[in-house]
């Protein structure tokens, strides 16, 4: 069996990606750190992937909104070698500013496939500044191809622009399977509350699929709860308890080999 | 020159945040009522765009279709007056980093060199509302330091091109000036030199037979500054107390602190008080190294970009510790006026505390957090005293492999200058930060007030990185205080070198050469590069988008020349440089202050004093600023700033394990405590060392194996009885120092700290923040302060007195008090060893250190963590000399500060083991953890009070809420 190959993409102001990178080695897979420089120039190179990993961060310090220059680019100079890349049953993973970048892109949810055109936007938290908080995920039914409906998962979310507001000619296909995790409230309901949803998010969306179901962006990150004592309750739980996060890397990775 | 305006709002039917905040912080300065206000995001575009493209990049990069509406205005087109606005433009030659992305993504879509603006406005239904506001505005909205603010005006123009400079040779005659005449240049100048210092210069170039050139003082000013030397504390003192008789100090630091390091020889100091931080053995392949700094006097005039550029300073100086170490951790610590301090109480020229604190944690946090570092471990204190001269401590750590912890330039070596370019911000920020702030501080000191770009940094530690690994470079340094002038002469001290100034790129035309010298602007680093080394490493900043150029070479010639296209604008005799400064002569004198304590009646209601102590502002949660920073990035955290079951209680100190998937791991924490130095500076000095250890090993850090670093902040050391408060505090850290064993790796002092009012100077009260670092080899040996589970014991390490001088209990009951708490070195040292011991055997599940509000505070804090109640039988707690009398006063037990006391958590089958480890320390058991959620104080049976853990946690995170959205604290 193969080992799945993972293009962890580097870009000014995009900072998590040793945590990414590492968390995947974890989960079976070998990494490559990628600077947006050399994909530009070579895109051929993704051919070498069956995982592309776009890190949080604050992409070009997020000056004119958040992923807005780096999706600004990667729409004009790497469009088309992104869509060929799902095509040819690429997975993506975008985390927290990963995620930004590709709502604006249009690489996600692509309601409809076809060209890239943006459908859904990351606003403002509606508490306006930037938060650091761990939060509850439950996954939906959804089309992803890696999430299980049963996962409830507790990671750390930390972004200022984490409100998903999706357009309105698309708001009812939304439902369609789009939507991969939400915000849960202590009784594991589904939250648009603070702090439980920390955003303010319509519906407690956190995570969304594309039209694929190979393609997830999620504002939590995964990538900072997937050591034993990553998780602020780790004092508490049993020894044995297998990090949260990296349920999400395995599976991805799994689903990579198992299509290797 | 005319621009194309692009506006972006936010699109009908969506909220608008940042309306609400304006409406907010507009309200906060003084204009409420204004109805909506409608928040806008301006982009000036150079006129030369054809409409086309303007309109597709609008459509495209500038405006979210789902989100945002945007708005077009050809070159010279005013918008219609049908609504008021204000809009707040950064003044010309301010850094703005928004421009500069604005050009990246217009080069993106094929139109490259396009000159850019930005700014934003604020939209008032009401017409009037504009001119109504624009006092509030300028205030709320903006800092007229770093913005122009128009009312019912746009701004449609770009700043012209800068004017050209004046290149000629500046000569300065000094030789055969009065001392008069030398005094005035220094201070007409802003040089910050003493009358001694101009002579020594004066007299130097009489020697030479020539005058210095304006470029050469300024070089001169900057290296002497006692920023950039520590001139007092390296200084020769003589030391009066009391009635002893006078003590010659000859070099206080090397006296002091740096005795403690080098008495002890510790053998993990790797690199101390010789680099930019300090550093220590990690593991069997690593270091990590460790620096704070503070950033005083540009956060008092703007706090924002004040400690934004602290903290992007810091993290320069680790990036260029040894051959570049990775920051993994950054540290901040504030003191502060208290909140609610009345606006007309205010000296003249004082920004509100609130709206300081505001604006530094939005510093910190908007610089921090995108460079990627967690921001894991900080205080914040209040006191009055801070109005003017609020303090900004940042610290940064980071990790670099042993093999790179030393480095040095060799002759022939390129000056490599990475990074940032050169423009007129900062200048003269080393000699401003050694002047006293006054009244006009904000207008004639603003071209020292920087603003960061932490993505241009964050592309220059990429690079600098990637060149370390793969050794690129043999010396490296920030560009810090001093510019080019220092990060060059510290590197060339020994060598020599060859400057070519013409050559350093320039945000803007018409800087003079020796502006380029001196100027501040950030995010610059300087290497030494090897000229077999020099194409890779321009390829390496190439391929990560950070500019590089050489602005010329070091050599052995001693001598330090600068040039402008060739023509020489200095030559200095490095030896003169570096150890030419004379040295100071300074009086210090201790005469201590009489205080007495106060004759307080019984306390009538002790759970109102408990509830009053935990909403004191020194106590209460810190939450609404902990949140605003990312503390998980890096994926190295082990241990939260907040804890316990909803992830709201106090931690004690941040544990970190760096290296992905190792076990082994950091706890830093720090201690302060002003308040004290009214009464003693060296009790506040003893208490900040004590409760820095206390917070390491109640998180579960080994005392053993702990470096520490110090920074002294103090009012004007000049007059003998600030500098005699000082001696007195860094003879008591000393002392403790030595007995713990703890090394001083790295420190920095901040000494001109008073702010001048017309005839009144407020001074702050002397101040030691001493941040600690401890080793450990595993960090699932350390633990949280929340209690964990009903049934457990409670035991008290270490002896209570009555010591409530400077306590909050007594601040509550308006008296400072005389009876400061004192640290019996080899008692606290027991109970630091004694509690890592039992930590280390697991014999404790939960630890908090006792510090401002004593026993009281710290119980209830670890019922708020674990939101379960306790029992503490206060008639059980190990009293000492002077004894507070329980029978009458339960409070003076509840509330004493005295210092190396650590509440336990032990679960009942380990109770043999716990006693066991203690060894010697002092302990009792003193209560139980209950399900029930309250806390019970009893006293030998009977009941004092007994209050529920719902109204603790409102009590202790109601009073720093700044937005009302705590969970708990309503």
């Amino acid at each position: 069996m193969t080992t799945p190959q993972v293009m962890v993409l580097r870009a000014p102001g995009i900072n998590c990606e040793l945590e990414t990178y590492h968390a995947y080695e974890l989960a079976g897979a070998t990494c490559e750190l990628t600077p947006l420089k050399r994909l530009l120039a070579r895109p051929g190179e993704l051919d070498r992937f069956s995982i592309l990993a776009f890190p949080g961060g604050f992409s070009y310090g997020d000056d004119l909104g958040a992923g807005t220059v780096l999706a600004h680019e990667l729409r004009r100079r790497l469009g088309d070698p992104l869509l060929a890349f799902i095509e040819r049953g690429g997975l993506i993973l975008g985390i927290c500013n990963g995620f930004q970048v590709l709502a604006r892109l249009g690489l996600l949810p692509r309601i409809g496939g076809g060209a890239l055109r943006q459908q859904v936007g990351l606003a403002a938290n509606l508490s306006n500044h930037y938060e650091c908080r761990w939060v509850r995920l439950g996954a939906l039914a959804s089309r992803c191809a890696f999430v299980d409906e049963s996962w409830d998962l507790h990671l750390p979310a930390a972004h200022a622009e984490g409100r998903l507001v999706v357009a309105e000619d698309v708001r009812t296909q939304i439902d369609d399977g789009y939507r991969v995790f939400s915000y849960r409230d202590g009784h594991g309901d589904t939250t648009e509350r603070y702090p439980a949803n920390p955003n303010g998010s319509p519906g407690g969306t956190a995570a969304l699929t594309d039209v694929t179901g190979r393609v997830l962006g999620m504002m939590p990150h995964p990538d900072r709860a997937y050591l034993p004592w990553h998780a602020p309750d780790w004092r508490r739980a049993a020894a044995d308890r297998h990090p949260d996060g990296m349920v999400l890397f395995e599976a991805m990775v799994q689903l990579a080999r198992a299509e290797g | 020159m005319d621009a194309w305006r692009v506006e972006i709002r936010v699109a009908t039917g969506q909220p608008d945040p940042d309306g609400t905040a304006a409406a907010a912080a507009l309200a906060a300065a003084g204009a409420a009522d204004l109805g909506p206000i409608r928040s806008v995001r301006g982009y000036l575009l150079g006129a030369d765009l054809p409409r086309e493209a303007v309109e597709r990049f609008a459509a495209d990069a500038l405006a979210d279709p789902v989100l945002q509406a945007w708005e077009l205005h050809a070159p010279g087109d005013v918008a219609p007056d049908d609504a008021g606005r204000v809009c707040v433009v950064p003044k010309p030659g301010v850094t703005d980093p928004v421009a500069q992305s604005l050009r990246k993504a217009l080069a993106d879509a094929g139109h490259a060199d396009v000159r850019t603006g930005t700014y934003r406005s604020y939209e008032f239904a009401a017409a009037d509302a504009a001119e109504r506001v624009a006092a509030a505005a300028a205030q709320g909205l903006a800092n007229d330091v770093i913005h122009d603010v128009l009312v019912n005006a746009v701004p449609t123009t770009l700043p012209g091109a800068g004017a050209s400079p004046d290149l000629a040779v500046v000569v300065v005659p000094v030789r055969g000036r009065s001392e008069a005449e030398l005094v005035a240049l220094s201070r007409d100048g802003g040089l910050a030199l003493n009358a001694g210092e101009m002579q020594t210069v004066a007299a130097h170039f009489a020697e030479l037979g020539r005058e210095p050139t304006r470029l050469e003082l300024e070089t001169i000013a900057q290296t002497w500054s006692e920023h950039c030397k520590h001139k007092t504390l390296t200084g020769r003192i003589r030391y009066v107390e009391g009635d002893a008789p006078p003590r010659d100090i000859d070099n206080l630091l090397r006296s002091t602190i740096a005795h403690v390091t080098a008495t002890l020889d510790r053998d993990f100091c790797v690199s101390v008080f010789e680099d930019n931080a300090g550093i220590i053995a990690f593991d069997d392949d690593d270091c990590v190294c460790i620096k704070v700094e503070t950033h005083n006097h540009p956060s008092a005039i703007e706090p924002f970009g004040g400690a934004g550029t602290g903290v992007g300073g810091v993290i320069r100086d680790v990036l260029g510790t040894g051959l570049g170490a990775r920051p993994i951790a950054n540290t901040d610590v504030f003191c502060l006026a208290p909140p609610d301090t009345a606006t007309d109480a205010l000296p003249k020229g004082c920004l509100h505390p609130l709206r300081v604190l505001r604006g530094v944690v939005a510093g910190v946090r908007d610089y921090g957090n995108p460079m990627g570092i967690p921001t894991v471990n900080g205080a914040v204190h209040f006191d009055p005293d801070f109005v003017g001269n609020p303090l900004v401590y940042v610290g940064n750590v980071g990790i670099l492999p042993r093999a790179r912890a030393f480095k040095k330039a060799n002759p022939g070596d390129t000056i490599l200058a990475v990074g940032g370019r050169t423009g007129r911000d900062g200048i003269h920020g080393a000699t401003f930060s050694s002047l006293e702030l006054h009244t006009e501080s904000e207008t004639v000191s603003s071209g020292a007030v920087q603003i960061g770009d932490p993505i241009a940094e964050r592309k220059v530690m990429d690079a600098i990185l990637r060149m370390a690994d793969e050794d690129l470079f043999s010396a490296i340094t920030d560009c810090g205080a001093g510019g080019f002038s220092s990060a060059v002469g510290e590197m060339a001290d020994g060598l020599g070198a060859d400057v070519e100034l013409a050559d350093a790129p320039l945000k803007y035309g018409g800087l003079a050469p020796w502006e380029i010298w001196v100027s501040e602007a950030q995010e610059r680093m300087v290497l030494a590069v090897a000229p077999d080394r020099l194409a890779r490493a321009l390829e390496v900043c190439d391929e990560e988008s950070v500019e590089a150029t050489s602005i010329g070479t070091f050599n052995d010639s001693g001598r330090l020349v600068i040039r402008y296209a060739g023509e020489q604008h200095g030559d200095l005799d490095l030896e003169f440089l570096h150890r030419g400064v004379p040295r100071a002569q300074r009086q210090a004198v201790y005469t201590a202050e009489r205080h007495t304590d106060p004759e307080l009646g019984p306390e009538p209601d002790l759970g109102q004093a408990l509830l009053g102590v935990l909403g004191d502002p020194n106590v209460a949660s810190k939450e609404w600023i902990i949140r605003q920073y990312d503390h998980e990035v890096q994926a190295g955290s082990a241990g939260k700033p907040l804890v316990g079951v909803r992830n709201d209680g106090p931690a004690d100190a941040a544990v970190i394990a760096p290296k992905l998937g190792s076990r082994r791991g950091l706890v830093l924490g720090c201690g302060l405590n002003p308040r004290y130095s009214k009464i003693d500076p060296a009790a506040m000095a003893e208490c900040a060392l004590d409760e820095a250890m206390r917070n390491i090993v109640a998180a579960g850090g080994d005392p053993d194996q702990t470096a520490i670093l110090d920074n002294y902040c103090w009012g004007n050391t000049a007059l003998p009885d600030r500098l005699g408060g000082l001696v007195r505090a860094s003879l008591a850290l000393t002392d403790l120092a030595l007995v713990y064993r703890t090394p001083f790796v790295s420190g920095k002092d901040s000494l001109n700290n008073e702010f001048r009012d017309g005839e009144r100077t407020i001074a702050i009260p002397g101040c030691i923040l001493v941040t600690a670092l401890s080793v450990i080899p595993d960090v699932s040996r350390t633990l949280t302060s929340d209690f964990k589970r009903a049934g457990h014991r409670l035991f008290l390490v270490g002896i209570t007195k009555r010591e409530l001088g400077g306590s909050v209990y007594w601040k509550n009951r308006d008296a400072l008090g005389a009876s400061v708490p004192r640290v019996d070195a080899t008692l606290g040292h027991r109970v630091l060893e004694g509690v890592w011991r039992a930590i280390q055997a697991r014999a404790v599940v939960a630890a908090h250190d006792l510090a401002e509000g004593g026993l009281g505070a710290a119980a209830a804090e670890m019922a708020i963590g674990g939101r379960l109640g306790a029992r503490l039988d206060l008639a059980q707690v190990p009293l000492g000399e002077p004894t507070p009398s329980l029978g009458d006063r339960p409070e003076d037990v509840l509330f004493s500060e005295s210092q190396s006391r650590i509440l336990l958590e032990v679960p009942p089958d380990r109770v043999d083991d716990l006693r066991e480890n203690l060894g010697d320390a002092p302990v009792a058991e003193i209560g139980e953890v209950l399900s029930e959620p309250t806390l019970r104080l009893e006293a030998g049976g009977r009941t004092l009070t007994a209050l529920p853990i719902d109204d603790l946690a409102r009590a202790w995170k109601a009073p720093l809420d700044l937005d009302g959205t705590l969970e708990g604290a309503r």
